[in-house]
């Protein structure tokens, strides 16, 4: 009815108007209401349709490009990388499954530090619905989402190590474990490809996945992961006709794994109780892959002040606003507290003291290593002169043994101009009063002004007063790891107190098992620039905030100097040092020694490292670095043909590019 | 993309011109509203006249402005559409992610429950999954399979086989055991997964264990006390330990957990065929050495607590025989129930029916479903212990109460009829529903020599190329042969079997063996292939050990189906079919040519609930040293809304995993209770009355 009454409203209204304005008028009406139709629809079209019509749109081609990749034969990208590479070599799988290698000894692969998945079992209300989700691996997706609680659960308890109340978070087990550490980003991964090429398959492969936040010790304690593995090898041993295993450890396992040898020897309460000679019947060879026996220096800055990359990949993730407390994120801290509460980092702290890392004027490396070996080697022929020339500057200057030193001056003046004040006596003061509102747990904060300043007026520290200085900074932190890891040389092996778990993983400390049939592989990358000492600098205190810091504006004189960024590299793969992987092999356990009285048989195997030659070869298959060479085509086959029942001869045994046995010489240790 | 930017600018244009037209007409109709109404008649018909002429004109003119959109309608209003579809997803999605977790609360778990009634971790808990629910990857394939190294073949999102290498005909391949050996065909190695990922998920979003092993977390559950046994369902249970080790590994496991957890016994978990796979384990465990896992009489007794068996299927499940014969049981050919439509259809030539069978019959251990114990157990022609079971299930007892006060002469006139000539489940394949009913004495008596005495004939094949199933080297006359003889029973069922699938079956029973044995102590029944079946073995000697049945009722569940011969009789297709267009009365056990009993949807009651019922229940010759069992039934319930998902009160076969109730037992049992204390039996069907009448030598 409105509608009609309306109508006759207008109706008459046109009535008092001419014939020619009704016209026009209703011309004008009707285009208007054309108009209004037409526009209506133009009208949401345009603001809010149009960003359909684009999402929609990129949607569809985004679609379409992605059907066309899947249809596209599995040959073309293979094709093209060809082309511009040229012919691939064979992966070693297959080329040594054409030379007729098969499945003979069982494989186990003992993954290191951070490159285990670890998953949700128990947590807090904020983690609910992650349950045997990834917290760590994986895609890392519950670290953008909610990072607080992530840091929270991935923290062990400050006191005991072990799970905080209400929080289990277990390792992953299984070859995904860590076959890739994150999306494409293989660790084991190209290992297991290729081993299955030659017919490997899971009862013949095993993934010795624990949860490396833990002291060794606690995983069995908590896990009981060491018996797991016992029982696995046990059983692959048995099930394939009494083949030994071959081990392949890496990184933090290498340590992991010399503890589990003496643990599985050790009697029942808290060993494994396995007898005597239970490596000698069950463990055909020790591969280490970039084993750090010796610990990494990177550690020492990774507890010092969080700053070293391998422990802290995390950092690696948002690496722009670390530094910048913009956000009011305090992503350092966090870190730093999470990371303080897992034992393991413990584990390589730099062992053997002065006596393998050097003291304040002598280290092994001496001035031997060429820091910029890559560059060198090119031009050599153009400018051998300007090359001596540095090589004189660096052995004057480096002293690798200063572990940390506060400035650079400190770091390359001769020990005797170093004026240093003992910070051991410093009576550490009541904590500062400006930090209680710090509420996030970190030891600095219950520091005084002065200590820090102590620490910072010792200036140089070596290997040996790294401990120390520690202990200093991190009381609680050192004492829990005290507890189960220790860093020293055992004058004495024979004193009952080495029969300690705290002991186990330290090459130094312990001896090889009684199994001279078995045979140890140290198996690295060389050719990288690896952090060796840092040169630190006090920053000024600012509330809750790290009060040390790597002063990254110490250069070295010359363009190919050692120092860079503060930090003095030598010769490894990007993260263990030469010296820390080699020198058990080279020396400490090279023949009959007191470290290894059955005299098993010790190789090195170095690979050069040589960085990928374009962008489609990935992470390159020469790697040296030390996850990378995980993917090292020659090292792989190495490990095949150790797996396929060769022995070391038949490998050619050591393989050295670089100067350890040199370095190893001048190391003085009773053997 | 200039296209769209044009696009995009006409459309402004036309939104900047509209404003000023609009009020330009909003002033002229608020002017023309004033003046008087009395004309209005006279200009009437000058204005229906002049409205006509614009009208015609607005249709010339609408056209010429429509033109330049029609352009674009086509293609973009798809994009549009997309997109709009994709925005209002995405807004939704993030809407849920918003949605504070306490609004989507569902009802409390079980475990969380009984976390606060103090119960913890006490027995290291085994779960043992069945047939099609674990997971298999890919170790070593063709070159169709390239890149799918360790990717599911099996299980998982089931991607791989849209996937652009992998053809489904790679894919079926790849899935395909060897003809003869029944072990991997040369060149591909497909392994079971292994840990908790095998079989917590079949597909994203189907749980088979993950809410178990959920609520087994609740209660401080982990790694290390909680085991998935994975071993490759497709193999017949003794090939998985020559070819897998296997068993093996499943004794070290339990050995490793009973030590590491204070020397707890285990409490073993299967589900399914996992019940008979973890049967033979029992009795491969204790065999010495070259046969057997060497753990010596007694292992049993010191490691196993109890054994939980969820919808076992001890005596087999008539399904296995319709999917060896036509590839038509349902949980079996889960692959079927994916793409129901285009399963029958011609006109694309899948003949995914002919694909399933050809992969399905490579696989031996379907085999160990067929029903055991023969006549015995699953009755003759004329008797069945089911007898006269009503089928009126869960829709019919819903609606009754109103009704029933008018029907009582007419229902009862029938319940009457029914009880008199009850349904001859004995006969599990019958030709024509009239063979399903008619009385013994009017069918052809059946002669098992006829089919050997036809074998020799069969030398006459199709041509037909490439055998694809065994069918295609049957002549026209043996497959006519077999539909003439009408109805078969579990006994002439076999012969059956062995003259259509004779590779198959012979393969496969050198594995399994489905009779009753006379004397258990015959030195014979020590050989593997009798550890399977209750019927053919002694349980272990280990007097504490506790099994309970745990199984769903009230869901009609195959039991004997009518087939017919296949209209089609072209190469390569199954020249049989259940003949679905068979149906009983309203209310009649008869549905689309299968005879139901109640189960729960996979195993009849039958199967699942006599060996605890009656078979193993005190002191028997099957269990000498009277191992406790308890039958624990549970009545199905459908989920009460679409936000149960599953449902917390299923019976159904996999979705009883989820059930409240069992998940409860399950708990309570593996934090250290006993049968006793959880209530020992509970029993809703007629599982006593049927064994009853289950005539066996005890």
């Amino acid at each position: 009815m409105p509608l009609l009454r309306r109508r006759k409203v207008t109706d008459s209204s046109k009535s008092t108007n001419s014939e020619s304005t009704i016209d026009k008028q209703d011309d004008k009406k009707n285009q208007s209401k054309r108009f209004r139709r037409e526009s209506y629809s133009s009208e949401k079209w345009s603001c809010w349709d149009s960003c359909c019509w684009f999402i929609g749109f990129i949607c569809s081609m985004w679609w379409f490009l992605l059907f066309l990749y899947n249809t596209m034969p599995a040959s073309i990208p293979q094709y093209v990388t060809e082309a511009i590479t040229g012919h691939l070599p064979d992966p070693p799988g297959v080329k040594l499954r054409k030379e007729g290698l098969t499945v003979n000894h069982p494989v186990v692969f003992v993954p290191g530090i951070v490159t285990g998945g670890l998953e949700l079992w128990e947590g807090h209300q904020c983690a609910d619905g992650l349950f045997r989700k990834r917290l760590w691996g994986g895609s890392f997706g519950e670290l953008y989402k909610r990072p607080l609680c992530w840091a929270e659960h991935m923290s062990l308890d400050n006191e005991t190590g072990l799970d905080p109340p209400g929080i289990r978070v277990r390792p992953v087990s299984g070859l995904v474990a860590a076959d890739y550490f994150a999306a494409g980003y293989f660790v084991w991964a190209v290992l297991i490809a290729n081993l299955a090429q030659i017919g490997y398959e899971e009862k013949t492969m095993y993934m010795a996945a624990y949860d490396w936040r833990l002291s060794f010790q606690n995983t069995e304690v908590r896990d009981q992961t060491l018996s797991r593995i016992k029982s696995n090898i046990e059983l692959m041993v048995a099930t394939n006709g009494g083949k030994k295993v071959v081990v392949i450890p890496h990184s933090m396992g290498v340590l992991y794994f010399l503890h589990f040898m003496k643990w599985v020897e050790a009697p029942a309460p808290m060993g494994g109780g396995g007898g005597s000679d239970w490596c000698a019947k069950h463990i055909k060879a020790v591969m280490n892959i970039g084993a750090p026996f010796l610990g990494v220096p990177k550690s020492v800055s990774g507890l010092f002040s969080i700053e070293a990359r391998d422990i802290a990949i995390a950092r690696a993730f948002a690496p722009g606003f670390l530094d910048k407390d913009v956000f009011g994120l305090q992503t350092f801290q966090h870190l730093m507290r999470m990371t303080r509460t897992w034992d393991s980092t413990m584990s390589m702290i730099p062992k053997g003291g002065d006596t393998i890392w050097g003291g304040l004027d002598w280290s092994p490396e001496g001035g031997s290593f060429k820091c910029s070996a890559k560059k060198l080697k090119k031009n050599s022929t153009h400018n051998t002169g300007q090359n001596a020339n540095s090589n004189l500057d660096d052995m004057k200057s480096v002293n690798y043994g200063r572990i940390i030193s506060f400035g650079k001056d400190v770091a390359e003046a001769h020990s005797s101009k170093i004026e240093r004040v003992d910070f051991r006596d410093t009576v550490k003061g009541d904590k500062l009063a400006n930090s209680s509102n710090c509420d996030i747990w970190i030891e600095y904060h219950e520091m005084d002004n002065d200590s820090i300043k102590a620490v910072a007026d010792y200036k140089v520290y070596t290997a040996g007063s790294i401990l120390d200085l520690l202990h200093f900074v991190a009381p609680k932190l050192m004492a829990r790891g005290g507890a189960h890891f220790s860093y020293g040389i055992a004058d004495n092996l024979d004193d009952p107190k080495y029969e300690h778990f705290k002991y186990w993983s330290n090459p130094l400390e312990t001896k090889l098992p009684n199994a001279p049939d078995m045979e140890i592989y140290s198996m690295y990358g060389v050719g990288i620039p690896t952090e060796r000492a840092y040169v630190y600098k006090l920053i000024t205190a600012v509330d809750c905030y790290i009060p040390f810091q790597i002063d990254t504006s110490s250069e070295g004189g010359s363009e190919d100097s050692c120092l860079k960024g503060g930090v003095f590299s030598a010769d490894g793969d990007e993260t263990v040092p030469v010296l820390s992987a080699g020198f058990m092999c080279a020396k400490g356990w090279r023949g009959k020694t007191r470290f290894n009285p059955s005299g098993i048989r010790t190789y090195i195997r170095e690979y050069n490292h040589a960085p990928p030659a374009n962008l489609l070869e990935g992470r390159g298959t020469q790697s040296g670095a030390h996850v990378d060479i995980m993917g090292n085509f020659a090292l792989i086959e190495d490990i095949i043909r150790v797996a396929a029942g060769a022995t070391s001869e038949d490998l050619g045994g050591d393989r050295v590019y670089s100067d350890i046995f040199k370095w190893s010489d001048r190391i003085n240790l009773q053997l | 993309m200039c296209y769209c930017a044009g696009l995009l600018a006409g459309s402004r244009k036309l939104c900047y011109v509209e404003p000023a037209v609009r009020c330009s007409s909003v002033g002229f109709e608020s002017f023309d509203q004033s003046p008087k109404i009395d004309q209005k008649l006279d200009k009437k018909e000058e204005n229906v006249i002049s409205a006509n002429n614009i009208a015609l004109e607005i249709n010339k003119k609408r056209k010429q402005p429509r033109r330049q959109p029609k352009e674009w309608r086509c293609l973009d209003s798809c994009c549009w559409i997309i997109g709009y579809l994709c925005t209002t997803w995405w807004l939704l999605l993030f809407l849920y992610h918003c949605l504070p977790i306490t609004l989507l609360q569902v009802p409390e778990l079980p475990g969380v429950r009984l976390k606060r009634e103090g119960l913890t971790a006490l027995h290291p808990v085994v779960l043992v999954p069945g047939i099609v629910t674990g997971g298999l990857e890919l170790w070593e394939g063709r070159p169709c399979a390239d890149g799918l190294f360790r990717k599911r073949l099996w299980g998982g999102s089931f991607t791989e086989i849209f996937k652009r290498y992998l053809k489904p005909l790679c894919w079926s391949e790849h899935l395909s055991l060897h003809n003869e050996t029944g072990l991997d065909p040369p060149g591909i190695r497909v392994r079971a997964v292994r840990g908790l990922v095998a079989a917590d998920y079949f597909a994203p979003g189907y749980f088979v264990w993950a809410v178990l092993i959920q609520n087994l977390a609740k209660i401080g559950y982990e790694g290390k006390n909680l085991h998935v046994v994975a071993y490759d369902w497709r193999l017949s249970f003794q090939n998985t330990e020559i070819r897998d080790h296997a068993l093996s590994r499943l004794k070290s496991k339990i050995e490793l957990m009973y030590i590491t957890n204070g020397y707890k016994k285990v409490v073993v978990v299967p589900h399914s065929m996992g019940v008979i796979y973890f049967l033979h384990f029992l009795k491969w465990v204790e065999t010495p050495p070259p046969m057997g896992g060497g753990g010596g009489p007694g292992w049993c007794a010191k490691h196993i607590k109890a054994i939980m068996n969820i919808g076992p299927a001890y005596l087999g499940v008539p399904k296995a025989v319709s999917s060896i014969f036509s590839a038509e049981g349902k949980d079996v050919a889960y692959i079927r129930a994916m793409a129901p439509g285009i399963l029958d259809s011609e006109i694309l030539g899948l003949q995914t029916l002919e694909h399933v069978m050809r992969v399905s019959r490579t696989w031996d251990s379907i085999v160990s479903l067929l029903p055991k114990g023969g006549e015995t157990i699953w009755g003759n022609m004329d008797r069945s212990p089911e007898g006269g079971h009503v089928c009126d299930f869960s829709k019919k007892r819903l609606s009754q109460p109103s009704p029933s006060d008018n029907n009582v002469n007419n229902s009862d006139v029938k319940r009457g009829f029914r009880v008199k000539d009850p349904v001859k489940y004995g006969r599990i394949i019958s030709f024509g529903k009239a063979a399903s009913v008619l009385h013994s004495s009017q069918l052809p008596t059946f002669d098992s020599k006829e089919f050997s005495r036809t074998n020799a004939l069969q030398n006459l094949k199709f041509s037909c190329g490439e055998a694809w199933t065994e069918y295609d080297e049957m002549s026209r006359e043996s497959i006519q042969k077999v539909a003439a003889n009408k109805a078969y029973t579990t006994r002439t069922l076999f012969d059956l079997l062995r003259f259509v699938a004779p590779k198959m079956m012979q393969r496969a029973e050198a594995h399994f063996s489905h009779g009753i044995a006379d004397n258990l102590d015959d030195p014979k029944y020590s050989h593997y292939k009798y550890w399977s079946n209750p019927l053919e073995m002694k349980l272990p000697d280990a007097p504490d050990m506790e099994i309970y049945c745990l199984y769903g009722v009230g869901i009609p569940t195959e039991r004997s189906y009518v087939y017919r011969l296949s209209p089609i009789s072209r190469c390569k297709s199954i020249p049989y079919q259940i003949d679905s267009s068979v149906h009983g009365e309203d209310d009649s056990c008869l549905k689309g040519g299968v005879y139901f009993a109640d189960g729960d949807d996979s195993v009849p009651v039958l199967s699942a609930g006599f060996m605890c019922a009656k078979g193993w229940r005190g002191r028997t010759r099957f269990n000498p040293s009277g191992i406790a069992t308890y039958i624990r039934e549970y009545r199905h319930k459908p989920p009460a809304s679409l936000l149960e998902g599953r449902g917390i009160e299923s019976g159904a076969h996999v979705d009883i995993m989820g059930n409240v109730a069992l998940i409860k037992d399950i708990l309570r049992i593996a934090a250290g209770a006993t049968g006793k204390e959880i209530g020992g039996d509970r029993i809703h069907s007629d599982i006593l009355r049927m064994s009853e009448r289950i005539n066996i030598l005890l």
